[in-house]
């Protein structure tokens, strides 16, 4: 009864950003990772993993405390901005791919270029380098989009370490199954979770700007879900509407 | 101090890319709707318009980027 009571919709709909954003990023690191594991050796690209995870989980730990001392207001309309640009690029890009419009991301294909590009690479000595390097950039520019989500969640709904535990969950879920399942990543349905992270940053983003513009939301922040159904019913009107106009196209060039 | 242009640099990059990048329309359009929100808001009797024009800007920002990314493509 207690957790009922302390848990709000913002809560929900930012574990559920956060997770998903997280597992969907986890799983093209995860490619990276593998590659370089099974070609290189896993001591250099464990560690070169570690080292980025390291250094993201600092970036959080000292940028998250200081934005909460900026004025609320002021850091949900930039913060509110941030997330309904970057959540509206998410968008598009899901968008474009369901429609058939833009090549799917595609796990498979990932895995074999960094094989590729790690086989040529010919020396291999007991610390290698190159391996560390491939799986820390991977690691560190996939999780880069993750802390600035964690960030701009957690911050603006002042619940930065549940924004926290909830990347952590995500990584060591997504991880774990990850590499149990390693062969299948391109099975998991990247686009649809990129869509779903797409709708959860676009109706954050539309919350907290319009928070902090004074605009007083029916029923506080309940409106979420009113407005992570809206903006999904939206993506699927676009993506049939386009789906529609692509096999018109098609029928005019037969 | 040689590395500091280069951070910086490296730094403004990154926004420029998450922020920018290939949908400058996205950008222009959120700042100008919140400009048109921030506007709206403050005056009186237009709670209801505030409340209904983020989403309906957000949405035909939407659908203006997607129209034309779709148009290049086809």
């Amino acid at each position: 009864m207690i957790v009922a009571a302390t848990v709000s919709t913002s809560d929900v709909v930012l574990v559920g950003a956060v997770f998903l954003a997280c597992a969907v990023e986890m799983v093209e690191a995860l490619t990276i990772v593998l590659a370089v594991g099974h070609t290189r050796g896993w001591r250099s690209a464990l560690e070169g993993t570690g080292a980025a995870v390291l250094v993201l989980g600092a970036l959080v730990a000292a940028i998250g405390p200081a934005l909460v001392h900026v004025p609320l207001s002021a850091l949900r309309l930039v913060v509110g901005g941030i997330l309904l640009i970057f959540g509206l690029q998410w968008l598009r890009k899901a968008i474009l791919r369901a429609a058939g419009l833009k090549a799917l991301h595609d796990e498979d294909e990932a895995y074999r270029e960094v094989v590729a590009e790690m086989q040529a690479v010919a020396t291999r000595p007991d610390r290698d380098r190159v391996a560390f390097v491939m799986a820390f950039k991977g690691v560190f520019l996939e999780g880069l989009e993750v802390v600035v989500a964690v960030l701009t969640l957690g911050v603006s709904a002042h619940r930065l370490g549940l924004a926290s535990l909830t990347a952590a969950v995500a990584i060591l879920v997504v991880g774990g199954v990850g590499l149990i399942v390693a062969r299948q990543l391109s099975n998991v349905p990247e686009n649809l979770m990129k869509m779903g992270v797409g709708v959860m940053l676009v109706s954050f983003g539309t919350f907290w700007t319009g928070e902090a513009l004074r605009v007083r939301w029916p029923g506080s922040d309940a409106i979420l879900l009113a407005l992570v159904a809206f903006y999904a019913l939206i993506s699927a009107a676009m993506i049939s509407s386009l789906r529609r106009g692509e096999s018109r196209s098609l029928e005019v060039a037969s | 101090m040689s590395w500091l242009p280069r951070v910086l640099r490296g730094f403004g990059m990154f926004w420029w890319d998450l922020l920018v990048g290939d949908t400058p329309e996205i950008f222009v359009a959120v700042v100008l709707a919140l400009g048109l929100v921030a506007l709206i808001s403050v005056s009186a009797g237009w709670h209801a318009v505030a409340v209904a024009l983020l989403p309906l800007l957000a949405t035909a920002t939407l659908v203006l980027s997607v129209r034309r990314a779709a148009r290049a493509k086809r």
